[in-house]
């Protein structure tokens, strides 16, 4: 039998899902076991047990100084910017494209604007941004939208292109304005995409997110990484990293589910 | 008095002329059936009836008004693939018919009440009413076929282009499907123009079967000439009208 027709039943499924989780850990277990043995201070490979203190300490300690938990505001901190940033982009990155889709001359007048944009590279304007915008939230906003608007528009405004022109004529063929043509037509075949394009953004988001935190914050996910960098912490940075990977993965899962949830007739599509 | 009257149509994609010298006229509630080659110029001829293009030269004006720029209410269109909306159900799909042409194309409140039952009668119509629930991507070819022209007389167009409509279809599905296109054209009494590449349906359905073809043809420069109508046909009584002309008036009738 060709192996492109061996298919895993349910049981091996799960098992090889599994298996890199478990051999990454295993691995990193044994690396830590090996230098402890070495050096009980050993600061590099912290053991999982002492990982695990360290996460239940500081999700549930308050900070001495200040008396709040810092890794649930570090956390909020966080969020609300990638969400606000996030936000924005999807926001304009669904008027402009479906704009720029729909409309030739809006298509004349800014795709060729939007594609050179994207060339850009945002961390360059990071400096441009600091200076502009202060060190406060709004220029790690703005760094976000910067970074993935360009390339929200540009798919969205590729999907736009790619809905068949039949349907566009069948529409105005039923008297459907442009308006109508675009609200009621396009906007609702592009939502999915819109998701799917948010869901490929925020890989880069949460990298200018950490970016922008951890050169000018005095809060955040990113900004507490590279400040206990200094310390070695290594146990607080796994913590962090960890808890990162798992937020980015929920909701990445909960934007799939309201794609799955609200455009039931995408279902190839996504 | 002719209904869709073409006069002397030009169309050409850059250099290369596509069809030239289209004359034809065409009366209220005639069937046209347009049958000819790949890439002579059907779907082009279709196309500018249905203002999706308009032609070099010549124009094409339906009852006396002057040519459309744009595809409009006035046209219904069914083409061979994707002319149901994927994001609307089935019931959606036909009320979409009338509530398009509206300010912000939806109805709201009794007058959406009103629209999708009137939805449901075509649906019932059309034997789609068990799947008024589904969206499009679960029908089967027929059956997306069917709810598209129940969409487009919905809208109640004054003409009807179909473009290949069954083409994708199997031969079983196509029959039954010619059945439910010569109930509804017996009910509505539409001007219908149907481009097909089987001859068999093209005389089955139509009243008129017009033959597109190139009447000139340069062996060295095939692409030198458009297409045009090279012939015809009346089609009615399974094109043997003259025949039964005949047959009406020598013989004697015992009524």
């Amino acid at each position: 039998m060709r192996l492109i027709n061996i298919k895993p039943g349910r049981p091996l499924a799960v098992f090889l899902a599994l298996l890199p989780f478990a051999a990454v850990f295993i691995a990193y277990a044994v690396g830590s076991e090996i230098r402890l043995a070495a050096n009980p201070s050993d600061k590099l490979l912290p053991a999982p047990s002492t990982i695990g203190e360290t996460a239940m300490r500081l999700m549930t300690e308050p900070d001495r100084r200040s008396g709040r938990i810092l890794f649930w505001h570090d956390t909020w901190a966080s969020l609300k910017r990638l969400g606000l940033g996030i936000g924005i982009s999807a926001l304009f990155g669904m008027i402009i494209g479906l704009l720029i889709g729909i409309l030739p001359l809006i298509r004349s007048f800014l795709a060729q604007f939007v594609a050179v944009l994207s060339m850009i590279p945002p961390l360059a304007l990071l400096p441009i941004l600091f200076i502009i915008f202060g060190l406060g939230e709004l220029s790690k906003v703005v760094l976000i939208v910067v970074g993935t608007l360009p390339f929200i528009i540009r798919d969205l405004s590729q999907r736009t292109l790619e809905i068949p022109q039949e349907l566009l004529v069948k529409a105005q063929t039923l008297g459907a304005s442009s308006g109508v043509i675009a609200l009621r037509v396009a906007l609702p075949q592009v939502m999915p995409r819109l998701i799917q394009a948010v869901r490929l953004s925020l890989g880069p988001a949460w990298l200018f997110l950490i970016a922008a935190e951890a050169i000018a914050s005095d809060l955040g996910l990113g900004y507490r990484i590279f400040l206990v960098r200094r310390f070695l912490a290594m146990d607080v940075i796994l913590t962090y990293v960890i808890w990162i990977t798992i937020l980015a993965f929920l909701i990445d899962w909960l934007l799939r589910w309201t794609a799955r949830r609200f455009f039931p007739w995408a279902e190839d599509g996504l | 008095m002719s209904f869709v009257t073409v006069t002397d149509v030009f169309q050409s994609y850059g250099r290369r002329p596509i069809i030239e010298r289209i004359n034809v006229s065409i009366d209220e509630g005639e069937f046209i059936s347009i049958v000819g080659a790949s890439g002579c110029g059907k779907s082009t001829f279709l196309r500018l009836l249905l203002a999706q293009e308009r032609p070099m030269r010549g124009e094409i004006s339906i009852d006396g008004a002057p040519p459309a720029r744009e595809p409009g209410l006035d046209r219904g269109i069914v083409f061979q693939r994707y002319s149901v909306f994927p994001h609307l159900t089935v019931r959606e799909n036909v009320v979409a018919g009338e509530c398009l042409r509206t300010r912000w194309g939806r109805f709201f409140g009794a007058e959406r009440k009103a629209a999708r039952a009137r939805a449901d009668e075509v649906l019932a119509r059309c034997g789609l009413d068990h799947v008024a629930g589904q969206y499009p991507a679960t029908l089967s070819g027929g059956m997306q076929q069917r709810l598209a022209i129940g969409q487009a007389l919905a809208a109640k167009p004054r003409v009807l282009l179909l473009d290949e409509p069954f083409g994708a279809l199997d031969p079983g599905t196509r029959l039954s499907m010619h059945d439910f296109l010569q109930d509804l054209r017996a009910e509505t009494g539409m001007t219908v123009f149907m481009v097909t590449h089987d001859l068999e349906e093209a005389f089955k359905l139509g009243d008129r079967v017009l033959v597109f073809d190139k009447h000139r043809w340069d062996p060295h420069d095939p692409n030198a000439y458009g297409a045009t109508i090279t012939y015809d046909f009346d089609a009615r009584d399974g094109g043997i009208p003259f025949q039964t002309l005949q047959e009406d008036t020598n013989v004697f009738h015992a009524t």
